[in-house]
């Protein structure tokens, strides 16, 4: 037990004189144990409540909408990448403005692909075209903005789908079923 | 013979440094710990490999569960009474005193404005039971979601609010949309998505930068 050295039998200096009454010494040793019980049953309380992992925020900027199309950004055709996001983190992308030439693929081989053609394009034309469609989670959203973080890409746009793309997505996940 | 006689010590040990170690670990836990907000929303967010951290103060969050239930929070009390005053006004809410005193006190609202009066006139505890169906954001304007965002820049009145949306990993598209519609509605287009810290994947091109950036330091 923790204990506080009163200096009882050692180097007490004076004799003991008769006369003089010696104080019945007292043990100072106080018992911690329940300060100890209390003090872990704390730890183990913050221990459990405490977040480790504080949430981090992810910068989204959107454009501003605007109705003139003339006001739009042009899209160059060897530099667009177009992603679409499908029901069951399915993902679909074409390169150039054809959406007839979509591919399907998942959010592994997505980030191949978005390297790839990352390396063959020059990287002012370069522009990736995020749409997600109805059947996209907020995961999705958010994993394929990551992978515009993680490969780098200086712009990308997410824009609604169109209704033609959309039914294209419908008929290639139909075909791969 | 006579026997030496070996004194008896009791055996004990010294707890003191143990003591000492425990404690610190307690004043650590005590002062590390933020204990995290209530919220009505019930809501697991997606990891992202960002490694901004989501400011602690002026921040008007709106959360989205997977059923595309939007519930919105304000972090300053000050601005959450000013905030609640400009609603009533504007939405003719007809909310008393003492309803606007239980808004200011309450961590997270996501009712439509109609249910509002009810569900303020609640004491906590009930409010906690009673499942909020959610702000209606359902049309392209943002719906009531609208007027929240409007109010909360109001009261803000030019000073930097930050705008946090909060939504679930399985909240489809077209919920989070309408609540980005609401916020665009308003002239607002930056935004901080709340997530979970992640790791870059080892490879890629922010790998390599982040690599570079910790060998510089």
């Amino acid at each position: 037990m923790a204990s506080i050295d009163t200096g009882g039998d050692s180097g007490g200096g004076h004799g003991n004189k008769p006369g003089v009454k010696k104080a019945k010494k007292l043990s100072t040793k106080v018992d911690m144990t329940p300060m100890v019980d209390l003090g872990f049953l704390l730890i183990t309380f913050f221990i459990f409540t405490t977040t480790t992992a504080l949430p981090t925020a992810m910068k989204l900027y959107l454009p501003k909408d605007v109705d003139k199309p003339e006001e739009q950004n042009k899209v160059k055709e060897s530099g667009a990448f177009t992603i679409l996001l499908g029901a069951n983190d399915n993902v679909y992308y074409y390169e150039g403005l054809d959406p007839t030439q979509l591919k399907a693929t998942n959010f592994k081989g997505i980030r191949d692909e978005i390297l790839r053609k990352k390396k063959s394009t020059n990287p002012e034309d370069l522009v990736m075209i995020i749409k997600p469609s109805e059947e996209a989670t907020y995961k999705n959203t958010v994993d394929i903005l990551d992978e515009m973080t993680i490969a780098e890409i200086k712009r990308y746009a997410m824009v609604d789908i169109s209704p033609d793309e959309y039914s294209l997505v419908k008929a290639t996940e139909a075909a791969n079923k | 013979m006579p026997s030496v006689k070996i004194k008896k010590h009791a055996p004990e040990n010294d707890m003191t440094p143990m003591v000492d170690l425990a404690f610190l670990i307690l004043a650590f836990f005590m002062l590390a710990t933020k204990f995290k907000p209530e919220d009505a929303a019930d809501v697991k967010i997606p990891s992202s490999v960002s490694s901004d951290m989501v400011p602690d103060k002026d921040v008007f969050t709106v959360s989205v569960d997977k059923d595309g239930r939007a519930y919105v929070a304000m972090d300053n009390p000050e601005f959450r009474q000013v905030l609640i005053e400009n609603l009533n006004k504007t939405r003719n809410l007809g909310l008393g005193n003492r309803e606007m005193k239980a808004f200011i006190d309450a961590p997270s609202v996501g009712v439509p404005f109609a249910q509002l009066k009810s569900l303020l006139s609640m004491t906590p505890e009930q409010q906690k039971a009673v499942k909020q169906p959610g702000i209606p954001v359902n049309d392209s304007l943002g719906g009531e979601l609208y007027y929240w965002v409007r109010d909360a820049l109001v009261a803000y009145s030019g000073r930097k609010l930050n705008l946090c949306i909060k939504a679930d990993n399985n909240t489809k598209y077209p919920a989070y949309k309408n609540v980005l519609n609401a916020f665009k509605k308003n002239d607002q287009n930056k935004f901080l998505l709340i997530t979970a810290p992640e790791d870059a994947p080892v490879g890629t091109p922010l790998f390599v930068t982040r690599q570079k950036q910790v060998e510089k330091k």
